[in-house]
């Protein structure tokens, strides 16, 4: 049988003929490298498509409406709402984004990111003691945002913020982290 | 002919060989002990976790906008749904925490120590993976709590420094929590991690076999890389007994009791969650993690301030490093726990450590009590007797959050200390420069009181003294405070 002659060729062509082994190990070289090839073919855009948020960046950062300027009374702070940007069509509640807009006087604002800067848990304004407080941690923050007390290492991010057309315009698009403030 | 049929299979499938060779290996006859059940209950929990797991694949939904509606599609509405939920909850409760002490028990053992190093490093990637399930496992639990742990661990991650943001979007896949978040989780959970588990298993388990169960220690008995190998082949011979059926006993029974105990968790206390919507504008949440993590967040709330990025950077790679290098370090001499109290002392702190940190996490007493000040009633003894400016403080008292933080009458906030008996412990002026500096981890009030409302504070403060003691007075002053 073929199979049979075939593995008994096998050591006599090892040992005795140079050209088989130079022919053998040649086939082998092709093949391996041939396989390096395709490998790195392969693993190139599936190592980019899986780390694409260390290569590309989209711009994912966009103006949003807040609502009309006289939705926030002047000295008082409150919490609104908005579409995330950055979205996918299966996003779902996900894309519903809190924060707090304080309009200080006239066109004067802040407007705050809901999440504590210490690991991101969602603050909580009380208006009798003028303080935010966070529920994970105990962090808490002044009117102003700045820092009243607790584990967060900054004051609350705050979003950028302009007045088009009698509208409340904030930026955003991001989870605001301490490497990546909004 | 069924015999006939067997028989035929077993010779070309060679099943009974690869029994005898593997259930049927030798292993030392003091290694049939109740300390060797725990590996054995982990992986009985693993497989249980692929089996629910796989059921509960059937109908989640792994889509930010529908996982929520199929979780409760699978408890309320799914016939046996909440019971497969709750077994998959409980399994992942005793998969840890069978697992850690397993752990203690091979450490205490002294099977990390020569030739069994690479069975200990797996053993150690395969405690990252488990816990990398717990972590994600809760995620596709999508709820709130899996929301803000998201939220948790990004803001983790934007703690590094250079590639912070870049880990961020890695984690979340994208700038914020979203659609692709959640197939990330999915991902991981369902495929990435558990393959490798199963690959990290196989390696585990073989290296049981090739390089045999560590025998039952005994002080004094040493391991040199000498004459081990030999000492271990003559205990096999003159003591060795296979496997299956003369040492597996125990393994069974304790993996029974350990079903019985999953099952009966989860008939009694039922599915875990989910809690409300994952939608980010309910902000009245109070997001904790599972226990696997409690002591995540507690060593986060209590951790000095200025440590905290430091050893959160720092501290997992310091313990990978050690558990890594153990074997390496201490891979030769005396395996017994009596001769190792060094070794003892380490897994009691560190279990106690976790204990209590987990202890703390379940009432978390930094965290202000969000709705204290509306919700917990004054005391009525604090009030009987009271003037209108001391009675104008207690409302203050109430109205102004204090009761978030601090507690009366056993009830309220344990962020600042309690407020029964303030007035034998600081006098009036101490009080009034607390309430309006703060300080000591409490906001300042001085601008949102007015004068009038710091005096009325202070006066009802000072009326709450414990029994029988005076009121705090201040030694430099001659005139002494009246009531």
């Amino acid at each position: 049988m073929a199979y049979e002659e075939k593995i008994e060729e096998k050591p006599i062509a090892e040992t005795s003929t140079h050209s088989a082994i130079s022919r053998r190990s040649f086939l082998f070289k092709v093949g391996a490298a041939l396989n390096v090839i395709a490998g790195a073919l392969f693993a190139v855009p599936v190592i980019g498509y899986v780390f694409s948020s260390f290569r590309q960046r989209e711009p994912y950062q966009s103006w949003i409406a807040l609502g009309a300027v006289g939705n926030f009374p002047e000295n008082q702070t409150r919490l609104a709402t908005y579409r995330n940007p950055f979205t996918r069509p299966w996003d779902g509640a996900t894309a519903n984004i809190p924060c707090w807009v304080r309009r200080k006087a006239g066109d004067t604002f802040q407007v705050f990111a809901i999440n504590c800067t210490h690991l991101g848990c969602p603050v909580r304004w009380f208006e009798e003691s003028h303080l935010f407080m966070c529920p994970c941690h105990g962090g808490a923050f002044y009117e102003d945002g700045s820092h009243a007390s607790g584990p967060p290492p900054r004051g609350l991010y705050q979003y950028k913020y302009k007045i088009e057309n009698g509208q409340l315009w904030v930026r955003g698009g991001v989870l605001p982290t301490l490497a990546e403030p909004l | 002919m069924l015999r006939e049929i067997a028989a035929w299979v077993d010779d070309r499938v060679h099943l009974s060989k690869l029994f005898a060779s593997t259930a049927g290996h030798h292993v030392p006859a003091s290694s049939g002990s109740w300390f060797y059940v725990f590996g054995s209950a982990t992986l009985l929990c693993f497989v249980l976790q692929i089996v629910t797991g796989t059921c509960l694949a059937f109908v989640y939904v792994p889509s930010a906008s529908e996982a929520y509606t199929s979780l409760e599609y699978l408890t309320y509405q799914q016939s046996l749904g909440w019971f497969l939920r709750a077994v998959h909850n409980w399994g992942s409760n005793f998969m840890v925490a069978i697992m850690a002490v397993h752990m203690a028990q091979v450490f205490l053992f002294g099977a990390f120590k020569y030739p069994r190093e690479m069975t200990w490093i797996s053993g150690t990637v395969l405690l990252f993976c488990t816990l990398g399930m717990a972590f994600t496992g809760q995620v596709l639990r999508f709820d709130q709590d899996a929301y803000w742990g998201l939220g948790i661990g990004a803001s983790i991650m934007g703690r590094t420094p250079l590639v912070g943001s870049n880990l961020v979007h890695l984690l979340l896949a994208g700038p914020i929590i979203a659609g692709e978040t959640l197939s990330r989780f999915f991902t991981l959970h369902v495929f990435i991690i558990p393959g490798l588990i199963i690959a990290l298993v196989s390696l585990h388990l073989r290296l049981v076999l090739t390089k045999g169960i560590n025998e039952y220690p005994k002080p004094g008995r040493l391991v040199d890389k000498e004459t081990y190998a030999a000492e271990y082949e003559s205990l096999l011979k003159k003591e060795g007994v296979p496997f299956y059926p003369k040492a597996i006993s125990k393994d069974l029974i304790f993996s029974g009791l350990v079903i019985l105990g999953i099952l009966g968790c989860a008939a009694y206390f039922g599915p875990k969650g989910p809690t409300g919507v994952p939608d980010p504008t309910q902000i009245d949440t109070v997001p904790r993690p599972d226990f696997f993590f409690l002591w995540v967040f507690s060593a986060l709330a209590l951790l000095p301030d200025y440590m905290e990025t430091f050893l959160l950077l720092t501290a997992p790679v310091v313990i990978i490093g050690v558990l890594f290098a153990l074997p390496f370090i201490s891979g030769t001499g005396e395996k017994s726990a009596r001769r190792r109290p060094g070794s003892v002392l380490t897994v009691i702190i560190i279990f106690l450590a976790l204990g209590t940190l987990i202890y703390l996490g379940t009432y978390s007493p930094w965290s202000p009590v969000m709705n204290a000040w509306s919700a917990n009633p004054t005391p009525v003894e604090y009030v009987k007797g009271r003037s209108p400016l001391e009675l104008q403080g207690a409302l203050l008292l109430q109205n102004k959050q204090c009761r978030n933080c601090h507690s009366l009458g056993g009830s309220g906030g344990q962020r600042g200390p309690a407020l029964d008996g303030v007035g034998s412990r600081l006098t009036g002026d101490q009080l009034v420069r607390q309430v309006i500096q703060g300080g000591g981890n409490m906001p300042a009030y001085g601008k949102n009181l007015k004068p009038a409302e710091v005096e009325a504070l202070v006066a009802f403060m000072k009326t709450l003294r414990t029994a029988n003691e005076p009121l705090a007075r201040d030694t430099s002053r001659l005139e002494q405070p009246t009531r």
